[in-house]
């Protein structure tokens, strides 16, 4: 833990090397995600509502996948850029030193103006707690950490994911960003607006849609079944089966050395 | 101790090809070749020894180097470092190796190295005070005073590659690879790497296993030399071993005064004119001291020159003999 | 055109050589599309009245979107050329007999049609054949066939136009990084590459129409499905050629200044 905090530190300190630089890119990143909000403004100026679900409830959900992804994006920025660990051999430093190789990974890349992100899914959130219309008692507030924190577990599980597929196909990788930028892209909205199919999906292949979609609904008081709330566990449970394509990605690189 | 025992190793690679009906073709039908790049190496290397591990590009050195520091795991064979198996025990493995790759770089670019060391300290688990008798011999050694204090991008390609070295051997290794180390640098920073690496392998016993193209390193750096090729060892020994084998034939140059040399016994005129000659010599009939002293008696030398003498050279014929 | 042909064929090659990426990107392409058109299945569940146009339409504006993604793409940016701006190499260039400008117009050109080329068809193919409001149409009729193909022409020199802007400012900052990333997003919000154009507000929609940024993807795609007819599609075309005419003479009288203040730099 304290060599994780060093290695925080100085990755932090790198980045801030280019003052410049860095800011252009937390400001850009930031509008990435303010037009993808824009969008969903206009279309709610149009519609009012979707599936039942109002302008507020929407921006929850939002924030909170947004908030997920970005702070996923941050600090394991090492797996989502991982083909790049391959290509440049920098993959081959890691295994020459006596450490964890994911825990290497983590650190082997931060990249801290993704948090530019983190601002815009804040905002929206300060925004949508109040007009929501949602009473915020212990329970709630408990739910909104718990979406937080299983939305950020299923993130990183994905970019291990990502990671330990593209150690099989570089050049076929592009498809996992469905399910990374994707889920970001699509996540703005409650999963069950794209229908019974998509949301069967994101709830027993991906675990997307748990920690997403159906504590929302006890949050909204649609649900008063006080389990949904722990649903979002199941990300951290999902880290299990994508560390293992990625231990067996591993396994396949030592022998081929690709 | 490094011990490689049959070891074999191939790779399955893609065949790209050129033309627009071989590419549409293979966007639905893909053509592998296989590649051989080990084929049944053994060797062995003890403790504190300097081995110089050379070949031409594609021999297969590098796939040995991720081999033995457990990178890479061989086809068949087996392969023990220490006691270990290096893919199978990695952690406790790599503690006790370094590696250098010339090309490359292990320190953080926008950071000074010193904090980069302070952070390898930290990854290699070395105990502080241990760790400040390292660090002050490895400055001491290899001048680092300034360049602790600069960002790793800041420095200059020799400079860095002191650092670098440093770097790999903070956690004192008992073996340390070096993937062509003098790659790019100037002579003096050359000469600096070479002394230091002598002086590691000598004063601290450190087993030193280097791949160089440089034939000066490995006539400054290593007592015993292997040759791979195509996969294959071809040659172990020591340096002199690899001199004695070297063809028996040598030309030597003359410049003298006059204008033509007579025969000489033992030796035949290859082309004799402007008052210089080139000659070839066999030094199983004759030694090159001894030609010397049989021409001077003939003719006045104003110069003369051996060819075949470098290690250069040496390797050069080596490979042709091999055919690789 | 010799040249556009040879960075075609090197690219075209190339792209070929990858035949799981592109697999994988048309596969990407086509979830995506769908999961848009899922989207707005459920807004038009919501209110089919405050639908701005059909929802077949629509379907066909999404795929052709995702099928011509490459041709349109606002986000990307030749790597090599901004090197070359940014590290001064581009001085060597200078020394060439050619154009510069378009030189590299050509290179967008090329490298955008032969990524196109590799990837439309079979988004197109299985699109057509979805269940029908979800599936791709027809176009509106033979005319609008036509001048789609002149619009889709137009709108793609629009874009490679509106990418040397950048490439110039290049040669003014110091980290074009964040300008890119600023561009680039901005320009496919604009484009309507976030929400198709006809779903934003009236007055700001106004307003869009009337910038260069709807000529690139909204005006080809909206004379496909009909939503322009004939004297409005040709007033469209007309302006989506004023826009291109203006963009290169900015575009070369700018990069002419640039250049003289690099020369005069040493830069």
């Amino acid at each position: 833990m304290k060599l994780y905090g060093k290695y925080l530190a100085m990755l932090l300190k790198s980045q801030l090397t280019y003052k410049a630089s860095f800011v252009m890119t937390a400001v850009g990143q930031f509008f990435v995600s303010f037009t993808a909000f824009l969008g969903v403004f206009f279309l709610f100026s149009r519609f009012h509502e979707v599936e039942g679900f109002i302008f507020a409830e929407v921006l929850l959900c939002f924030s909170i996948i947004l908030a997920a992804f970005s702070l996923a994006e941050c600090f394991a920025r090492g797996f989502d850029v991982f083909p790049r660990l391959i290509r440049t051999g920098d993959l081959d430093r890691i295994l020459l030193r006596p450490r964890n190789v994911v825990f290497q990974v983590l650190t082997s890349n931060m990249d801290f103006t993704r948090l530019g992100r983190l601002l815009q899914a804040g905002l929206m959130l300060a925004y949508a707690l109040p007009v929501s219309g949602i009473v915020w008692t212990a329970d709630k507030l408990f739910g909104l950490g718990m979406m937080l924190l299983g939305g950020t577990a299923t993130f990183i599980a994905l970019f291990i994911l990502y990671a330990g597929i593209s150690f099989f196909t570089i050049d076929g990788i592009e498809f996992m960003n469905i399910f990374t930028d994707g889920a970001r892209e699509f996540g703005k909205y409650p999963f069950s607006i794209y229908g019974e199919g998509v949301l069967k999906l994101l709830t027993y292949v991906i675990p997307l849609a748990l920690f997403q979609y159906y504590p929302l609904l006890y949050l909204i008081g649609r649900s008063d079944d006080i389990r949904l709330l722990f649903l979002p566990l199941a990300g951290f449970v999902f880290l299990l089966p994508c560390y293992a394509v990625f231990r067996l990605g591993l396994r396949k690189y030592k022998s081929t050395g690709s | 101790m490094i011990e490689l025992k049959n070891v074999c190793k191939h790779y399955k690679v893609a065949k790209r090809s050129s033309g627009l009906s071989e590419a549409v073709k293979s966007l639905f039908r893909r053509e592998y070749t296989s590649i051989q790049a080990l084929d049944n190496i053994s060797f062995t290397v003890r403790d504190g020894e300097a081995v110089g591990y050379i070949g031409p590009n594609g021999a297969g050195k590098s796939s040995t180097i991720k081999i033995m520091s457990g990178i890479l795991t061989p086809d068949s064979g087996t392969c023990f470092i220490n006691g270990r198996v290096p893919w199978r025990d990695r952690t406790a493995h790599v503690q006790e190796i370094g590696v250098v790759f010339g090309q490359r770089s292990q320190l953080w670019w926008d950071v000074p190295v010193a904090d980069s060391f302070d952070l390898l300290r930290d990854i290699y688990r070395v105990d502080g005070s241990a760790y400040r008798r390292t660090l002050g011999r490895l400055t001491e050694l290899l001048d680092l005073g300034e360049l602790l204090r600069t960002p790793a991008r800041q420095l200059s390609l020799g400079q860095r590659m002191r650092c670098e070295i440093a770097a790999s051997l903070l956690h004192e290794p008992k073996i340390l690879f070096l993937d062509e180390p003098t790659i790019g640098l100037d002579a003096v920073s050359k000469a600096a790497v070479r002394s230091f690496i002598r002086a590691v392998n000598k004063e601290q016993g450190t087993t030193v296993l280097l791949t160089t193209h440089d034939m000066q390193d490995i006539e400054a750096l290593t007592e015993r030399i292997l040759l791979i090729g195509k996969g294959r060892i071809l040659l172990d020994g020591t340096l002199d071993e690899l001199k004695r084998r070297r063809p028996s034939q040598r030309k030597l140059t003359v410049a003298y005064n006059g204008d033509k040399l007579p025969a000489i016994e033992g030796l035949s005129i290859l082309k004799d004119e402007h008052s210089r000659a080139e000659l070839l010599l066999d030094t199983e009939l004759l030694s090159v001291s001894e030609a010397i002293a049989r021409i001077s008696a003939q003719a006045e030398i104003k110069d003369v020159s051996v060819a075949g003498e470098s290690v250069e050279e040496l390797v050069v014929s080596l490979y042709r003999e091999y055919r690789i | 055109m010799k040249a556009y042909l040879s960075f075609f064929r090197i690219r075209f090659l190339a792209g070929l050589q990858y035949r799981t990426a592109a697999w994988a990107g048309i596969a990407t392409q086509f979830a995506w599309g769908g999961m848009n058109l899922l989207m707005y299945a459920a807004f038009y569940k919501t209110g089919a009245d405050a639908f701005p146009m059909e929802f077949a339409a629509l379907s066909d504006y999404i795929w052709l979107q995702q099928a011509f993604l490459a041709l349109f793409m606002t986000w990307y940016f030749d790597g090599e050329i901004l090197d070359a701006v940014v590290t001064g190499s581009v001085a060597y260039e200078l020394c060439r007999p050619a154009d510069l400008y378009a030189m590299w117009f050509v290179k967008g050109l090329a490298v955008r049609t032969s990524r196109a080329l590799l990837r439309f068809a079979p988004i197109l193919l299985v699109a057509v054949f979805l269940p029908a409001p979800y599936s791709l149409g027809l176009p509106a009729g033979p005319l609008a066939a036509l001048l789609f193909v002149f619009s889709m022409a137009l709108g793609l020199c629009v874009i490679v136009a509106l990418s040397m802007l950048i490439y110039i400012s290049a040669f003014y900052t110091v980290s074009p990084l964040g300008v890119r990333v600023l561009a680039g997003t901005l320009m496919e919000f604009f484009a309507g590459g976030v929400l198709p154009l006809p779903f934003f507000p009236d007055a700001l929609r106004t307003i869009l129409y009337a910038l260069p940024f709807a000529s690139i993807q909204n005006t080809p795609f909206l004379i496909y499905t009909g939503h322009l007819r004939s004297r409005e599609a040709l007033l469209e075309l007309l302006l989506q050629a004023v826009w291109l005419v203006l963009l290169v003479a900015l575009g070369r009288f700018w990069m002419r200044r640039a250049i003289r203040r690099t020369v005069v730099q040493g830069g």
